[in-house]
């Protein structure tokens, strides 16, 4: 066994790894097949005022990201149903309020933000304890919620009129999945961060879906390859001495890049 | 559906659907104008009309899922939401994501969804519902299949075997011949004419060829309804609706519709 493994921060690193696999390849599922990769991004961009907000009053960052994120994820399901917003033009607006709220509010906690480009941009060689435990706490609550409602996700996802038709709650439902999308996210941030959250959730599910035709199967792909893709780039990172969450998302696109190449020489799938 | 089959006898039969005044407007642009429409029980009601003339619109009032803006929606005499589990719906065949992975089986086992609870999963007799809708609409073999894998005629078979696992007493069907070919056109035609015994069907389509020997009664729907309860349609409703001269439609129409001219 290497030795590096010896060092907490390397366990705490890779316990963090294996969360973020999780939570993304369950929900980034959903997300990938839904093609809801815009509305992530929105929402992962509009946490930074969380984080802001939070370094700004002296509160736990992760906090303020969770309540950020949530309130993005809400605000993204009312805007887009209840206005004449469309949904593009909702999120970039999302988006880029977000990040400038985090701006200002970083600005006005006095200089003292060495935390920032940690969560802009990753680096899960410093994630806490406490950061640990919050996100064990957020995965239990997103694969429980996808385990209780997986029938229904599933039909709302494949047709959501038909679903409606069959008395499935598809608005309600809808913000429960943005919901578990804001949770993915804030598992997420201590891993890629902000900027690269939107990697994650969508390269495993995209790799997984080359290999596999039903959801089930491309959610479990999705885990292990996101886990894998993780922990081999944390290794790499530390091998190259690179940061760790730009490494894991240039792994994940080689991977997916290398996948597609193999099944465009082979012939396509037959009918 | 309890007294599905007891037609009494000689009583006018059981108004299944009753759209009085109904009219639907979005964002100030009408799509439908003050329809009238009465379907029976065990009717096969065929609704033609051009494209963008509110075929979908009035299925979906029908439905539920689209209120209107004015009039009344009845199904056995109740709001439509509150009769969703007695209908079949099979939507029109563009709104569905091809890439979507999702097995045949899994499509059908979705029609059960009002008959389950949430948080349980579908139950043994959920699976042998879909097993029968399977073998009703004749692909059983194909259960495991990916739906994007799929021929458009297999496709659509899946979604009416879909709409028939609710065990519905009223069948609604949004284009059901898009992307399919003749032959099983023809098929999921026979399909129709059997099921119209227990139970009642409305169809619509833009293609006039989509109303076939099977279907009872005939409208024609371009923003406004023209229907008089038969299968003949007079050649200034045609006109009315599509906006072209009848003599153009009327050739090339592999099941005759119009009264003979002479």
């Amino acid at each position: 066994m290497p030795a590096v493994l010896g060092y907490q921060f390397m366990q705490h690193a890779l316990a963090a790894a294996v969360l973020a696999g999780v939570a993304c390849g369950v929900v980034g599922t959903y997300v990938v097949v839904r093609r809801m990769v815009f509305v992530s991004g929105g929402i992962s961009h509009a946490t930074f005022g969380g984080v802001g907000l939070a370094l700004w009053l002296g509160f736990s960052p992760i906090l303020g990201a969770v309540a950020f994120a949530l309130a993005a994820a809400m605000g993204m399901g009312v805007v887009t149903r209840r206005t004449r917003l469309s949904e593009d033009a909702g999120i970039g607006v999302l988006w880029a309020t977000g990040m400038a709220l985090g701006v200002v509010f970083a600005g006005l906690a006095a200089g003292y933000t060495p935390d920032l480009f940690s969560y802009l941009f990753g680096n899960i060689l410093t994630v806490l304890k406490s950061e640990l435990r919050m996100m064990l706490v957020l995965n239990a609550v997103i694969v429980a919620t996808v385990l209780a409602f997986y029938k229904e996700f599933q039909a709302v996802s494949f047709d959501e009129e038909f679903s409606r038709v069959a008395g499935v709650p598809a608005g309600a439902l809808q913000l429960v999945l943005l919901a578990l999308i804001a949770l993915t996210i804030v598992t997420v941030i201590r891993v890629v961060g902000i900027v690269l959250v939107i990697a994650l959730i969508t390269i495993p599910p995209s790799i997984a879906r080359q290999f596999t035709s039903t959801l089930r199967g491309m959610m479990l792909l999705a885990v292990a390859l996101a886990v894998a893709l993780s922990v081999c780039g944390i290794a790499l990172s530390y091998a190259l001495n690179v940061p760790s969450g730009a490494t894991i998302v240039l792994l994940s696109g080689a991977v997916l890049g290398l996948v597609l190449l193999g099944k465009r020489v082979r012939p396509p799938r037959p009918a | 559906m309890e007294h599905r089959h007891s037609h009494a006898d000689g009583a006018p039969a059981q108004a299944i659907i009753r759209l009085s005044g109904v009219s639907v407007d979005y964002d100030g642009l009408s799509a439908l104008e003050d329809v009238d429409l009465t379907v029976h029980r065990n009717d096969f009601l065929g609704i033609i009309g051009p494209n963008g003339g509110g075929k979908s619109t009035l299925l979906k009032v029908m439905l539920g899922l689209v209120p209107p803006s004015r009039g009344e929606v009845r199904l056995w005499g109740e709001p439509p939401q509150r009769s969703a589990h007695r209908i079949g719906y099979v939507p029109q065949h563009s709104v569905f994501d091809r890439e979507f992975p999702i097995s045949a089986w899994d499509v059908v086992l979705m029609g059960r969804l009002s008959h389950t609870h949430l948080l349980r999963r579908y139950s043994p007799g959920d699976h042998a519902g879909a097993m029968q809708a399977l073998d009703t609409v004749g692909i059983t073999s194909l259960k495991h299949r990916p739906i994007g894998q799929l021929s458009g005629g297999q496709q659509q078979r899946v979604f009416i075997a879909r709409a028939l696992v609710r065990n519905p007493e009223l069948l609604l069907l949004d284009e059901p011949f898009a992307n399919v070919d003749t032959t099983t056109e023809e098929e999921i035609f026979r399909l129709l004419g059997q099921l119209k015994e227990r139970i009642t069907i409305v169809m619509v389509s833009h293609n006039l060829s989509a109303i076939s020997t099977y279907v009872d009664k005939v409208a024609c729907l371009n923003g406004r309804l023209y229907y008089h309860g038969s299968r003949e349609i007079p050649p200034e409703d045609i006109e009315a609706t599509y906006g072209c001269p009848v003599e153009l439609l009327a050739h090339g129409m592999p099941h005759r519709v119009l009264r003979r001219h002479d």
